[in-house]
């Protein structure tokens, strides 16, 4: 004890840190924790993490693989293509790092906010004798890391593919390394600048407000950019006037003074056996103004923004408490349901990262819908069979659709009860209420989208009232189990300590989700597809139909949909009573 | 020692500190009290350099925590009200990082760290993941962490709060020597009858201004009658409210 106590009568300043001279604390030494984090999370494994690790893993090396050799097979192509191969092979590259870079910016900024101002870490560094530099290239680290991870793991079969369509040889993993390290460092440099600029204008919590909104709307305007462009007439070059007409079409909206363009330079200059020093030291080059000058930035202005990030997080809520309407209309549900109900929707409707995913859900409908209107149903030897053939299959894709969306907001719901978990658990709250509530906040709006979605892709296609009808039901069929099974798997994974919603389903229960929706999607598909598909051949070809042929697959897809609504909550409801949380 | 002059702390339209003045001399062990939202905790967070004051200035150990924020904090430790620890990290492992964040490292801190934990009876735990820990567990890391690095002042938020008996009884210790021994330790708490027992000089804080300070019998004094400090902060902080307590069971 009396030694972990200075000696009486020493100075202030010579008793705190071995007189004044120890060193400060480096940027290491402040990543030094989550390395170790990282480590001890590997050491203290539990069980069934083998099996979750060597899951991911399959996946990621089919994906790896898969991705591979598409691209592979994308630049051979290009290659034997004399004129215009090298040429597509570049403006590929240069469009895909363009959307990557975009993505960066955007995550960075984003990333940049947590890690410099709202992390729960902060407080302590903020009180420790840390000096600004430290700070800033440890959380520009991190905030790299945490936002190109994903992009970093998608360029390696992207960039490996051209590696081997182009011959780069082993040096050429060097000299991608080179090229790619500051191309992710530059959009980290940048969107922390963004921020610490926004942060200083508004309170940090609004800023991630007005981020999410953002990001939501910057991802609405590419898809929407994107389909503008309708690419599908690339695949029809005999739809082009004449051939330079076709190579304008490749033009991407990109620049010389953007880095994504630079990487494409130095890495087609490379593969061609030509001097790619030039493009190499702009990357690196602007990498490094940005880090220096941002470190002078964060230097002046981080402690007052950091300051001003603790009084947006301590300003008093200005939501309306009420929403008179909404409890009125609700009332028939009895007090304690309408209240479980109300705090869903209020907690989703006050969470800008929350509802603002709404907007991307929105334009993504939109397209969805106009893919459809696209296509070329209108043409010669496209015959009435095939336009009632279409929504059997679109079934499968709107399934789909479904299952993601239920992936995005019903998985994380149990989850994002963290911390309040102990209220609900303490009260005599039945726990099948709470599951009711969550079901049914996740299942009607769900059920409104898939009725639109195959309903307004049915009327486009003019089908027969029996398509319709049959489409119809069955989508609606699938709502229910996609709900209870998103429900129950979240509740079977929960991650009740992450802080972000749009996190918790890249877990390792969402993929198995994931997986166990798209064989429900398959099994429903066929089980009401296959039968009606027949049933309308017949009638197309004149030949005889029993309407019994149908009830049987029918009945089996209705029993599959009330096992899969009903186990996974009656599982889920178990494990919510018997999960024990500290 | 602490000295705060003028300081203040604006959120918007609300002022949370209102012109504060103060000094804690070395040696001494302060009482910070105070009902809630009263601003004690916005005062040790700008202390702590957490928050930047609206107005005034803060000086820790002679260092202006402005001007010189890296010299002001090396002699400073803070133990907040709702620490954060890594959850993943072992209670030794999180010693050394703080120890690290006040540039010290080697067989000093290994040994300080050691005695720190033993004293906390977190010795045997030293090697687990502090997400295994309890509350009061928690608390006793977070106040090890504090003292590893020797500081020459202590600003601590509700430090009993989860404690066991023999922690508490520790701390309350570990306070008074390290006050003997010439050092300066803040103290804010709600339990009044360790603020009177422990402390040499009580300041009690209302709306963001200090409203009494000094030893119990200035505050006796000042109040006019001879009352033990719950009295005191009552009549200070206002004592209508045990009626406005019946009045609402009564409703």
């Amino acid at each position: 004890m009396r030694e972990a106590l200075p000696a009486a009568g020493v100075s202030a300043a010579g008793s705190t840190a071995g007189g004044g001279t120890a060193p400060d604390a480096g940027a290491w030494a402040l990543l030094r924790p989550k390395w170790q984090m990282a480590r001890n999370r590997t050491r203290h494994h539990q069980r069934g993490d083998l099996r979750r690790v060597l899951v991911v893993g399959l996946v990621a090396c089919g994906f790896w693989s898969g991705a591979f050799v598409l691209a592979l097979r994308l630049l051979r192509y290009f290659r034997s293509a004399e004129d215009i191969g090298a040429l597509l092979a570049a403006k590929l590259l240069a469009m895909i790092l363009l959307s990557f870079g975009s993505i960066l910016l955007l995550s960075n900024t984003i990333a940049a906010l947590s890690n410099f101002f709202l992390a729960r870490d902060l407080d302590q560094l903020a009180a420790a004798p840390v000096r600004s530099g430290a700070l800033y290239r440890a959380r520009l680290t991190e905030t790299a890391m945490h936002s190109s991870w994903m992009v970093a793991l998608l360029l390696v079969p992207l960039v490996g593919a051209y590696g081997v369509a182009y011959r780069g040889g082993p040096d050429f993993v060097l000299f991608a390394l080179a090229v790619f390290v500051p191309f992710l460092l530059i959009p980290a440099a940048l969107g922390s600048a963004v921020t610490l600029l926004l942060v200083n204008v508004f309170p940090a919590r609004r800023t991630r407000d007005l981020l999410s909104v953002i990001a939501a709307l910057a991802v609405a305007g590419l898809v929407v950019l994107f389909r503008a462009a309708r690419p599908e007439q690339l695949a029809r070059p005999e739809g082009f006037a004449n051939f330079m007409q076709f190579v304008a079409a490749l033009d991407t909206p990109s620049s010389p003074w953007l880095p994504s363009e630079w990487v494409s330079d130095a890495v087609v200059k490379y593969l061609s056996g030509k001097a790619a020093w030039q493009p190499l030291l702009r990357l690196w080059g602007v990498a490094a103004v940005l880090v220096v000058l941002g470190q002078a930035a964060y230097a002046r202005g981080w402690r007052r923004a950091y300051s001003m990030a603790q009084e947006g997080a301590t300003k008093r809520g200005t939501a309306r408490s009420q929403r008179p309407w909404l409890d009125r209309a609700l009332s028939f549900l009895g007090p304690l349901r309408r209240e479980l109900v109300l705090k869903e929707l209020r907690v989703f409707a006050r969470d800008s990262t929350q509802w603002s995913q709404l907007v991307l859900l929105g334009v993504l409908l939109v397209v969805y819908v106009a893919n459809v209107r696209y296509l070329p149903l209108t043409g010669e030897g496209v015959t009435v069979l095939l336009r009632n053939l279409i929504p059997f299959l679109n079934l499968a894709l709107a399934g789909f659709v479904l299952a993601s969306i239920s992936a995005r907001f019903v998985f994380p719901s149990v989850s994002l009860e963290g911390r309040a978990l102990w209220l609900l658990r303490s009260s005599p709250l039945p726990v099948r209420e709470l599951l009711w509530a969550k079901f049914w906040v996740g299942a009607i709006p769900l059920l409104v989208l898939a009725l639109l979605l195959v309903g307004a892709t049915n009327v486009m296609l003019q089908v027969q009232p029996f398509v319709h009808i049959v489409s119809l039901v069955s989508i609606m069929a699938l709502v229910f189990p996609l709900t209870a099974l998103a429900l129950g798997y979240g509740t079977f994974y929960p991650r009740f300590d992450s802080e972000n919603a749009a996190q918790i389903p890249t877990s390792f229960g969402g993929l198995l989700f994931m997986i166990s929706a798209i064989v429900l999607i398959a099994a429903i598909a066929f089980l009401a597809g296959r039968p009606a598909a027949r049933w309308i051949v017949s009638e197309h070809f004149g030949r005889a139909r029993d309407p019994m042929d149908m009830v049987l697959p029918f009945a089996l897809g209705l029993a599959v949909c009330i096992a899969g609504t009903v186990a996974p909550l009656v599982l889920a409801r178990r494990k919510l009573e018997t999960l024990e949380r500290g | 020692m602490i000295e705060i002059s003028s300081l203040s702390k604006r959120f918007g339209t609300f002022t949370a500190v209102r012109s504060l003045d103060l000094v804690v001399p070395a040696g001494e062990l302060f009482g910070f009290l105070g009902p809630n939202g009263a601003g004690k905790t916005t005062t040790m967070r700008m202390i702590a350099g957490i928050l930047q004051p609206t107005a005034g200035r803060i000086r820790i150990a002679g260092h202006d925590l402005l001007a010189h924020p890296v010299e002001a904090k090396r002699a400073l430790g803070f133990i907040p009200d709702r620490p954060f620890i890594y959850e993943k990290l072992t209670g030794i492992e999180f010693l050394r990082f703080s120890a690290g964040l006040y540039g010290e490292a080697g067989p000093d801190v290994e040994r300080r760290g050691h005695e720190l934990l033993a004293l906390f009876d977190l010795e045997p735990w030293r090697d687990e993941l502090v997400e295994s820990y309890s509350h009061g567990m928690r608390q006793k890391l977070i106040i090890a962490s504090a003292f590893v690095h020797r500081p020459a002042v202590i600003v601590v938020d509700e430090p009993m709060v989860g404690l066991d008996p023999k922690s508490s009884k520790i701390l309350k210790d570990l306070f008074r020597e390290y006050t003997r021994r010439g050092h300066t330790v803040m103290m804010s708490t709600h339990t009044l009858e360790i603020a009177e027992g422990m402390c040499d000089r009580i300041g009690i804080m209302q709306r963001g201004e200090l409203v009494a300070c000094g030893t119990m019998d200035e505050l006796r004094a000042s109040t006019g009658h001879d009352d033990a400090l719950e009295d005191i902060f009552l009549r200070l902080t206002g004592d209508q409210v045990a009626r406005e307590l019946v009045e609402v069971l009564d409703a």
